[in-house]
């Protein structure tokens, strides 16, 4: 009697397994470029149409009288990186949303007139959650620049925008691929929103100002320094940006100016084991929350970390490395209640009727801060706006806060990187914006007029 | 119209498969075997609608007139092997034989969606096999014999897997099975059957330390054999049926502990020194990471068992082509992916209730020796079956065995079939038995009430 129930215990194990995994997993075997059975699909199902929230065709696929397909874009290079491709391997929310744009869930009766026609079955149609007229902004706005834009909803994770340049026409892929792929120093096929991995410059301070508040809740009001352009510890020096002196400042005005030199002194206070923690929890060196492709962010700091390494870390310079996605995400916490909403792209899958095969809702990515520490760094990040390095954005309708960043790239004094992310209205945030521009100087002048605009653009002013 | 009848046809087949697998369930309700025959008829139906169904599809889907040629032979085969068991051996059991019927009809539909050649093959094979088959149960019952063979069919068994060994490592290194006339034959598969004759009588004559000892050197000849001819599948299966018949039969918890310790401890073994013992478990961690490689045919497995979904992607909608030895060590996952998870799991339930009714069979028969060959190759089966199946989907690393009945393979369904009417034979003798017992009962009863009534008139 044992033998026969144990055997049987084993089998139903073995079933409940094995339906778990088949109906779990399906998505991903599909999507294995070893699975031939994509082919199969692709040769039944005319791909689907991927549309912007407005209602737009991003990407569909069109058929001559001779049964030829192609995919055509109609906005060409503007969603280049954001809609991706679909020829020389899958990029952007053809890859991610490949599975539904190759099966077809179309009504059994149009499948059999399909079928009397000679015809295929129409693929399911993507619906994004991407903003023609945000993205237009943004793109426009970067100019000849390299470098990114993302902009995303914190209450709900939807990125309405996602832009990277340089970048590619994708009608064209076939033809241009292998010269893109020659080009190696300027990697326009990827995509600097999510993949491109920089220093945060004084963005990063947004971190450390966070660390500084958990470590020192009730004293950090009582901080203060004199600036003297510089701080000097041993050897190490750090400079504040072009060597302006900020003279005496307290915790607020330290973040507000950017001030290098009270950073990198708050910087040697903390501890250095919790700090490593904070980073940790802040999903640096882990995955993040995304179904699209994205590079880890990197920083490592630990009891071993050196004096001269935390300076450098505290002001966002060093070895520390951030994609523009992670940057917006961390401010989406700071925007919403310190709780992360998981970025998406995708709304929702219709077939070809327009029945609703799939539904993607809000899903929260998990607490990062707390509701308190959230709302002191939305308060530093309004006076960043109200008084420091972000007054380009200040006097508007609306109010936004965000927090600049010039981070240095090489040796050469001059060049840096403009960051700026930020969210607004501040009271109570609808959008959340991060820019970055390549080697173009300061954030305050080049980044946040970017913003501006798109902030513009979204709240109609 | 077609795209109607292979969409509809999914759901329909789907239903039958489940009601048929009800009724094998529902069967151990009754514990008289008469009072079952409602649940066999309606089985005979469910069965015949799957089958029916299923070429109904394939005609449509190919266009060819040839599968129905070939649909109705099948059909007459399996229609008269019920009505033949049923006339030759009214008190045979018919849950059986409904089950090996339906197993083959499975067996029959995906290999003629998968290559029409092979499935012909297949019916010549089962046919000869279903043919021989039914004369097992007579041969059982009347040759008494059997139980003194002990040593014999331990000779015959090493001798059998020993020559292949040799022929092997003159040849190719790995060669398991000998080919003739286009047929191909694998002896470890006709092995596993001598051997449990071999443990049965052995552990029926008694159960002493020095008798446990001798079989545990016999069996450990036979795994060894099988270990050094690479095929660690079989090696496996023996083994295991070694441990189980010996607990079985002494009831002694000491003896499985020492039988499962000792397993593990060969498997880290093996595992240490075979180096495709290591692909394999690799290959069952991780499949993803060496795709190119070890971990092709297990990918390709899941590919196919996940693309189905519950109701399948219909016959020849799907393409389990792409799995390397489809038809043989991973017929499970075709059936899952044109027929759906849903079929696959009946097909699952299916082999276990034969399991089940084995066990019963077993536990109930009143000779030590007949209760042990039960018992052994019931595990027999089931472990095999357990084999395939979690190999294919991931639960447990491959070992290559083929799925008794439903896999292309001449060795592997002849062998199935044997057992399954030696199991039939079985049965019989213990309708027989019961019988009798029961006849002798009504005398005694008689006996006793005479003697009762002679009693009172004395007085």
């Amino acid at each position: 009697m044992f033998v026969t129930y144990l055997s049987v215990a084993v089998f139903l194990g073995m079933m409940g397994y094995t339906c778990h995994y088949a109906v779990t997993h399906r998505q991903e075997m599909i999507n294995n470029s070893y699975n031939g059975r994509q082919e199969l699909f692709i040769a039944q199902n005319t791909r689907g149409k991927i549309y912007a929230s407005g209602g737009q065709v991003l990407a569909e696929t069109q058929t001559d009288e001779k049964g030829k397909e192609t995919r055509v874009y109609p906005y060409e290079n503007l969603f280049a990186h954001a809609v991706g491709y679909a020829s020389k391997g899958r990029f952007g929310i053809e890859a991610q949303s490949n599975y539904y744009l190759i099966n077809s869930n179309a009504r059994l009766s149009d499948k059999v007139e399909d079928e009397i026609a000679g015809e295929k079955y129409p693929g399911d149609n993507v619906f994004s959650t991407l903003d023609v007229g945000v993205q237009e902004v943004a793109y426009q706005s970067l100019g000849i620049y390299k470098g990114a834009v993302i902009v995303t909803e914190p209450r709900t994770g939807r990125v309405i925008a996602m832009v990277s340049k340089p970048d590619f026409d994708p009608n064209q892929i076939d033809e241009i691929w292998d010269e893109l792929l020659a080009d190696k120093e300027s990697s326009v096929l990827l995509n600097r929103a999510t993949q491109g991995l920089y220093p945060p410059g004084s963005t990063f301070k947004i971190i450390t100002a966070l660390e500084y508040i958990r470590e020192n809740p009730d004293t950090y009001g009582q901080y203060s320094y004199q600036c003297s352009g510089r701080f000097t510890h041993g050897e190490d020096v750090i400079n504040c940006y072009h060597g302006t002196v900020h003279g005496s400042v307290d915790f607020t005005k330290s973040f507000a100016k950017s001030c290098n030199s009270s950073f990198a002194n708050i910087g040697l206070q903390l501890d250095r084991t919790r700090f490593g923690d904070t980073l940790d929890s802040l999903l640096f060196n882990g995955k993040l929350p995304v179904s699209f492709a994205y590079n880890q962010s990197s920083l490592v700091i630990d009891r071993n970390t050196s004096d001269s390494d935390v300076m450098q870390a505290a002001i966002g310079q060093g070895t520390i490395q951030i994609t523009p996605l992670h940057m917006n995400m961390i401010t989406c916490a700071v925007a919403n209640g310190g709780i992360l909403m998981k970025p998406y792209l995708v709304d929702c899958v219709k077939n070809a009727e327009g029945t609703v095969v799939k539904q993607f809702e809000p899903a929260t990515g998990g607490r990062l801060m707390s509701e308190e520490e959230a709302q002191i760094l939305n308060g530093l990040m309004q006076e960043v706006v109200r008084s420091g390095t972000g007054t380009k954005l200040s006097g508007l309708t609306y109010t936004a806060a965000g927090k600049t960043g010039s981070a240095e790239y090489n040796n050469v004094k001059e060049d840096s990187h403009a960051w700026f992310t930020g969210f607004a209205p501040a009271e109570d945030p609808e959008l959340c914006v991060t820019v970055i521009i390549e080697g173009a100087g300061s954030g305050g002048d080049y980044a946040v007029p970017i913003a501006r605009r798109i902030f513009d653009e979204y709240f109609g002013v | 119209m077609e795209l109607y009848i292979t969409e509809l046809s999914k759901y329909v087949i789907t239903l039958f498969i489940a009601l048929y697998t009800l009724e094998c369930f529902l069967v151990f309700r009754h514990q008289e075997e008469e009072r079952r025959n409602g649940c066999y008829i309606r089985q005979n139906l469910w069965m015949f609608l799957v089958h029916f169904s299923c070429f109904l599809v394939i005609c449509f889907e190919t266009g060819k007139p040839e599968y129905l040629l070939f649909y109705a032979l099948q059909q007459i085969l399996l229609f008269a092997t019920i009505m033949l068991f049923r006339m030759i051996y009214p008190r045979g059991n018919r849950l059986i034989v409904n089950n090996m019927c339906m197993l083959l009809s499975i067996g029959f539909v995906v290999l003629s969606r998968l290559s029409f050649e092979k499935a012909i093959k297949q019916f010549f094979i089962v046919t000869i096999s279903i043919i021989t088959g039914m004369l097992i149960p007579y041969f059982i019952r009347k040759l008494k014999f059997l139980k003194g063979l002990t040593w014999v069919y331990a000779a015959v068994g090493t001798a059998a897997l020993g020559v292949v060994l040799i022929l092997g490592a003159t040849t190719y290194g790995s060669k398991l099975s000998y080919s003739i006339a286009g047929l191909t034959f694998q002896p470890s598969e006709f092995v596993k059957i001598i051997f449990v004759f071999f443990l049965a009588g052995a552990l029926c004559e008694s159960h002493s330390f020095l008798q446990i000892a001798l079989t545990a050197a016999a069996a450990g000849l036979h795994v060894l054999i099988l270990v050094a001819s690479k095929d660690l599948g079989s090696a496996l299966i023996f083994f295991v049926v070694y441990v189980l018949m010996v607990f079985i039969a002494t009831g002694n918890w000491l003896y499985l502990f020492l039988g499962v310790g000792g397993g593990c401890g060969a498997a880290a073994l093996a595992y240490r020194f075979f180096s495709h013992v290591q692909i394999r478990v690799q290959a069952w961690r991780d499949p993803f990471s060496c795709i190119d490689g070890a971990g092709y045919q297990i990918t390709q497995s899941l590919f196919a068992i996940s693309s189905g979904g519950w109701f399948g992607m219909g016959l020849f909608r799907g393409t389990p082509d792409a799995i390397p030895f489809v038809e043989a060590d991973f017929i499970f996952s075709a059936v899952a992916e044109e027929l759906g998870i849903v079929f696959s799991m009946c097909m699952i339930l299916i082999c276990v209730s034969c399991f089940i009714m084995f066990m019963n069979i077993s536990m109930r028969l009143q000779d030590r020796f007949y209760q042990l060959i039960a018992f052994g190759l019931g595990v027999i089966y089931l472990f095999q079956v357990f084999l395939t199946i979690g190999g294919g989907t991931k639960f447990i690393p491959m070992t290559g065995v083929t799925l008794p009945l439903v896999s292309y393979g001449g060795s592997s369904v002849l062998t199935t079939l044997v057992m399954f009417f030696i199991i039939e034979g079985l049965y019989i003798i213990r309708q027989e038995e019961g019988a009798r017992r029961d006849k002798k009962k009504k005398r005694k009863r008689r006996a006793k009430y005479r003697e009762e009534q002679t009693a009172e008139e004395e007085e």
